[in-house]
């Protein structure tokens, strides 16, 4: 039975009970103590500095050649914290609302509160950093609002907010590596995870240099490896972002929760042949002054400024009168996918819509334009090759968010006493949906401010264990079963490389497990999943060994993507519902809206690793609403 | 449109390298550079032989893993444009395109085209952040920062350590890339504390890592992705002078 | 405990001992870092400090240098005799004597500095790049401030062997007014085309020369605010121009005019 341990009390006093009673670790002993942390993102890169400030050894991997790189770096729009500085009514319980509805009821109450109400020091810990957020003239901190929300509460530093969030964290993180406190392994990556005595204590990892296998012992392991959304082959994701780490540690019994809820991001670029490998995320700014339409006839190849107004279908203004083009994310894109497949598409594959900012350039002039967006046309320029200013730009849905991930309780810890795992690679505080500008808040929250707490409470009985022995033979074990994979693939030697089968399993997910979802696509697609995972095993192909060689990396990702998209299908099949990302056209209204169903479908999906080829178990953890009662999103 | 390659290939840190000829007869002017040799490693792996190595990750010009001299330029024909954000219609058909690492003492060639960044973070690990420990931090508003202060203070931050700066230098000098993080903190009041102690440490891991002296050429700036103004150099000299005479 | 004394086959917790304290107060950190490096003189920085203070005691020098030359394009007597009178000023004067050998000091600094910085930017860039267009994105003159100076040296050397060294060694002819006639030598040097020729060619580098250095001696001494670095391109442009079409205007002056 799964026990995601909420402490007792009132909503607002959760979390000040469980910092005021949990157990912890006298400064002398905390450097007997080791921590892992993998992942230098926001959640990784603010935990192993913080652990590493409180004195504690820890160990921080990424498989980027510097910690910087990670993928936090690309977020643009913002971080939302409830500070009221623009004295718009925000408080703690309106943001936990707002999110909560946003993520369309489908999380945990306590978590969400909690976020909410860390969020204004996260402000102040990164302004300590020197994080140069947007100011006013006043010299005071700027504010800008988001969708979803009727209050200014998200912080930028322009568009690029998370690079310099990320910045912040990597700082501070190298300032402990600099003390020592902190050993850094930049371009390594996690390949299993050692479980002795049903605890975590350690991992594999390899020498993505070297090709060397590395044992890592610790008392805690802390997975911050981010979302797994690259497993659409396009998406907005780095080109190295794996669902690697998080899936070995679920077939060593990490249980994995609503793992299909997937964000697809409305204003993407669109795919324009075979060879693309991302879709670029425009910032959802963008719909603020942009008007999206497609033509209303099936077959027009006319250029889009040819196309008079009577021959245009506004088709988000027509459906969604009082939100228009700013309708939230989910429904945006799903909207956007309806008028494609229906034919509506436009752009030499049929696959995108346009964003036209005609409207808003006559009525508001082109500085005006320039000024707000001026970075944005540019990149779409560098890009596309196409001035915006002069006809409207293409734009497409994209896999972007992962809102499911390892099943953690209120502590962050897995269904593996020790195994941490923290921002977007756990499930826990978007639900079915996530906010803009709440993805920063969540993985710097998480690392910055919950695990450090969390983890001590675990720790604190580990005192006595002493070092972790990695000659136990759960280590020998687990690096000969890492060894015995890396040789299964290169000894394949058949004819297709990695990013084939990758592609492939992109385009089923896609289509079939992607923005609507229907029993038969995924019967079918479980079934095609199981198919092209066959073909990989018959037919890979990587040149070289298993000394430094970017296939093979590509190729161990790809094993795990063939097997988590399938535990995705089936977590879509299961719930026979439509909630935020997640749409079944089984369970629509008649007017094509999702159609949420409390009564039979209010709990988190935990599943559980059965073996490979075997069905996996689900187990379901109840979403009580104390404080809030589930209602119906509607943005008409 | 059809394209000769030159690509540097070396095996490991310990071999010599030298330009391999690559012939690409259908390439889509839309492609990005990276996807270009993504069809070229696809087709490498196809015939077995090993692809070519190159860094790469976000591929939308923020994260700086990607990097390499293209026709003798860092990150290509297009100023201030990462690697990633190069696409092939900044060619003709015919050309010839020279692919060779990021060039310098200080960042040795890994395999390919992947070079040893790592001097980049030890600069940082000399002083590059404020030393601002998690939790307890002062209410953000408590220290107002004008606007313009907070905006070059931004400038500054931008850069996103591809390396450009140094492969494009002719003395291979990171005056650039440390200048740029002494000034985003030695602008903001909480960086200033430790403003004495920073450049000095800051600019004497530069010098030990093997970097060149900065003779103001000023190509630095052309390349940066982010358009990092080379005056940061200049008030870094400036801290680092004062902190020598005070 | 540092990255690079990681062993990738052991395994951090097997360590045994007391680690070091990642809490080191300020206070230590701060006598440990602000303690004068030995070798500071040998910092990018420092050796930059010390190309950009020599370069502009030369400018500095170049300036009264050509208040004198221009002297040379009064009418024929009177510059003949206010030549000579300032020539005979300068070197009987102490004063100047002990400038004069610090400017030997300077020129030898900032050529040795220069040769010193060259050596580590050399080795600081290791392998050359194939095909190589760097070129493109800065000006040719700021590359090429060594082989400009080494130009600069090479007419120093010519300079100096053809005026300094014949005031020092040679027999110079006795003027009406009784004094060394530097004049009718530096008239005589001058009748040949071919020297004032190289002479011009030299202060085309020189011009070169100092409009980089001059804005690059700013930078390096950390002229950074906008409105100042706008001043000194300025400042630089003109004060460039001036003295190597100054200096190059008296001998075109002399060659044409008087010979």
């Amino acid at each position: 039975m799964l026990n995601a341990k909420i402490p007792e009390g009132p909503l607002q006093d959760k979390w000040r009970h469980y910092r005021s009673t949990a157990k912890l670790v006298s400064s002398a002993n905390r450097n007997k103590l080791q921590v892992i942390v993998v992942g230098t993102g926001l959640a990784g890169s603010s935990l192993a500095a913080s652990l590493g400030e409180m004195g504690y050894r820890v160990t921080c991997l990424c498989f980027q050649d510097s910690a910087r790189r990670a993928h936090s770096v690309a977020a643009q729009g913002g971080v939302n914290a409830c500070k009221n500085y623009k004295n718009d009514g925000d408080t703690v319980f309106r943001m936990f609302y707002d999110t909560i509805k946003g993520g369309d009821f489908r999380s945990r109450e306590a978590n969400v509160y909690r976020l909410a109400e860390c969020s204004a020091n996260l402000i102040d810990q990164a302004v300590a950093q020197g994080v140069p957020f947007a100011r006013e003239y006043s010299g005071y901190l700027s504010n800008r609002s988001f969708g979803g929300v009727q209050v200014s509460r998200t912080f930028y530093a322009r568009g690029q907010t998370g690079q310099q969030l990320l910045l912040g964290a990597y700082q501070a993180l190298m300032r402990q590596v600099a003390a020592g406190s902190v050993s850094l392994l930049p371009r390594h990556e996690m390949l299993d995870l050692v479980v002795i005595d049903g605890k975590a204590r350690g991992i594999i990892v390899r020498n993505m240099d070297s090709g060397a296998l590395e044992r890592h012992g610790g008392h805690a392991v802390v997975l911050a490896t981010g979302g797994f959304g690259k497993i659409y082959y396009l998406s907005t994701l780095a080109m190295g972002c794996n669902g690697s780490a998080i899936w070995r540690a679920h077939k060593r019994g990490a249980f994995f929760a609503n793992p299909s809820w997937t964000q697809i991001h409305p204003t993407c670029l669109p795919q324009s042949g075979d060879y693309q490998s991302k879709l670029t995320l425009m910032s959802e700014s963008l719909r603020n002054d942009g008007r999206i339409w497609v033509p209303k006839g099936r077959e027009d190849h006319r250029s889009p400024n040819e196309i008079p107004e009577p021959d245009r279908d506004y088709y988000l203004e027509r459906r969604y009168p009082a939100f228009g083009n700013l309708s939230p994310r989910d429904i945006s894109s799903r909207a956007a996918k309806e008028r494609i497949d229906a034919g509506y598409g436009v752009g030499p594959l049929k696959n995108a819509v346009y964003l036209d900012f005609s409207r808003a350039i006559r009525e508001q002039g082109k500085p005006k334009i320039e000024e707000k967006y001026g970075n944005l046309f540019r990149m779409y320029q560098k890009i596309t090759g196409v001035d915006a200013y002069q006809q409207p730009m293409r734009i497409s849905p994209a896999a972007h968010f992962s809102m499911g991930g390892l099943w953690v309780d209120y502590e962050l810890m897995t269904t593996i006493p020790g195994l941490y795992a923290l921002g977007e690679a756990n499930f826990a505080d978007h639900g079915a949906n996530r906010l803009g500008a709440n993805s920063l808040l969540q993985a710097c929250v998480d690392g910055y401010f919950i695990a450090p707490a969390t983890i001590p409470n675990y720790l604190a009985n580990e005192i006595k264990t002493g070092p972790i022995p990695i000659d136990h033979p759960a280590f020998a074990e687990s690096e000969a079963a890492v060894r015995e994979r890396l040789q299964v693939l290169v000894n394949i030697q058949g004819k297709s490389p990695a990013d084939h089968f990758h592609k492939t399993l992109g385009a089923v997910l896609y289509d079939k497990c992607g923005l609507s979802r229907s029993q038969g696509g995924l019967k079918d697609a479980i079934g095609k999943i199981h198919s092209l995972r066959d073909q990989f095993y018959n037919d890979l192909l990587i040149p070289g060994g298993i000394d430094l060689n970017s296939e093979l990396e590509k190729a161990g990702r790809v094993a795990d993507y063939l097997e988590l998209g399938e535990l995705m299908c089936y977590d879509a099949l299961t719930r026979n519902e439509s909630c935020g990302a997640h749409f079944r056209e089984e369970y629509q209204t008649p007017d094509g809206e999702a159609l949420r169903n409390d009564r039979d479908f209010a709990f988190t999906s935990a599943w559980e690793w059965a073996g490979i080829d075997k069905e996996p178990i689900l187990h379901r953890e109840p979403l009580d609403f104390e404080v809030v009662t589930p209602t119906v999103r509607s943005y008409k | 449109m059809r394209i000769q390659l030159k690509i540097w290939r070396q095996q490991n840190r310990s071999k010599s390298g030298q330009l391999v000829n690559y012939d690409l007869p259908d390439v889509n002017p839309d492609m990005s550079f990276l996807e270009m040799l993504d069809t070229l490693n696809e087709r490498l792996v196809r015939q077995r032989e090993r692809p070519v190595e190159f860094d790469h990750d976000c591929r939308e010009g923020i994260c700086g893993q990607c990097g390499m001299m293209i026709n003798g330029r860092a990150h290509g024909p297009l100023s201030n444009t990462t690697t990633c954000q190069l696409h092939m219609r900044a060619f003709r058909d015919g050309d010839t395109i020279y692919v060779e690492p990021f060039r310098a003492t200080a960042f040795p060639v890994k395999c390919d085209l992947k070079v040893d960044r790592s001097a980049f973070d030890r600069i940082i690990q000399a002083g590059g952040y404020t030393s601002a420990s998690t939790g307890g931090a002062p209410e953000a508003n408590s220290i107002p920062i004008a606007h313009d202060v907070a905006e070059a203070a931004f400038d500054a931050a931008a850069c996103i350590g591809c390396g450009a700066c140094v492969a494009t230098c002719k003395n291979s000098s990171a005056a650039l890339f440390t200048a740029a993080k002494i000034t985003h903190l030695a602008l903001l009041p909480q960086g200033k504390i430790e403003g004495r102690q920073r450049v000095r440490r800051m600019v004497r891991q530069m010098d030990s890592e093997g970097f060149g002296h900065c003779s103001n050429t000023e190509a630095c700036q052309v390349e940066c992705p982010q358009q990092i103004s080379v005056l940061h150099i200049a008030r870094m000299n400036w801290e680092y002078n004062r902190s020598l005479a005070m | 405990m540092s990255n690079s004394d990681l062993d990738p086959e052991t395994n951090l917790s097997l360590v045994d001992g007391p680690v070091e304290n990642p809490d080191i107060t300020p206070t230590s950190k701060e006598a440990v870092e602000l303690r004068p490096a030995k070798n500071w003189l040998s910092g990018t920085l420092s050796q930059k400090n010390l190309m950009a203070l020599t370069g502009l005691f030369l400018c500095l020098f170049l300036v009264v240098h050509l208040l004198g030359n221009l002297q040379l394009l009064l009418p024929k007597e009177a510059a003949q005799w206010q030549f000579n009178f300032y020539s005979k000023l300068l070197s009987e004067n102490i004063f100047i004597h002990l400038i004069s050998y610090l400017l030997f000091a300077t020129i030898v600094a900032h050529a040795v500095y220069a040769l010193l910085i060259t050596i580590r930017n050399r080795r600081a860039h290791g392998t050359r790049y194939e095909y190589d267009r760097r070129g493109v994105s800065s000006k040719w003159y700021s590359r090429k401030m060594g082989l400009l100076g080494t130009v600069i040296l090479f007419f120093l050397i010519i300079h100096l062997r053809d005026f300094w060294y014949e005031v020092q060694f040679g027999h110079l002819p006795i003027d009406k007014d009784g004094q060394e006639d530097l004049y009718t030598l530096v008239v005589t040097v001058y009748r040949s085309g071919w020297y004032v020729l190289i002479y011009v060619l030299c202060m085309v580098a020189l011009g070169y020369h100092l409009l980089h250095g001059f804005f690059s001696a700013a930078r390096t001494l950390g002229v950074c605010h906008p409105r100042f670095v706008g001043w000194v391109r300025v400042i630089g442009w003109i004060y460039s121009v001036g003295i190597s079409a100054g200096f190059a205007l008296v001998p075109i002056y002399v060659h044409f005019a008087l010979s």
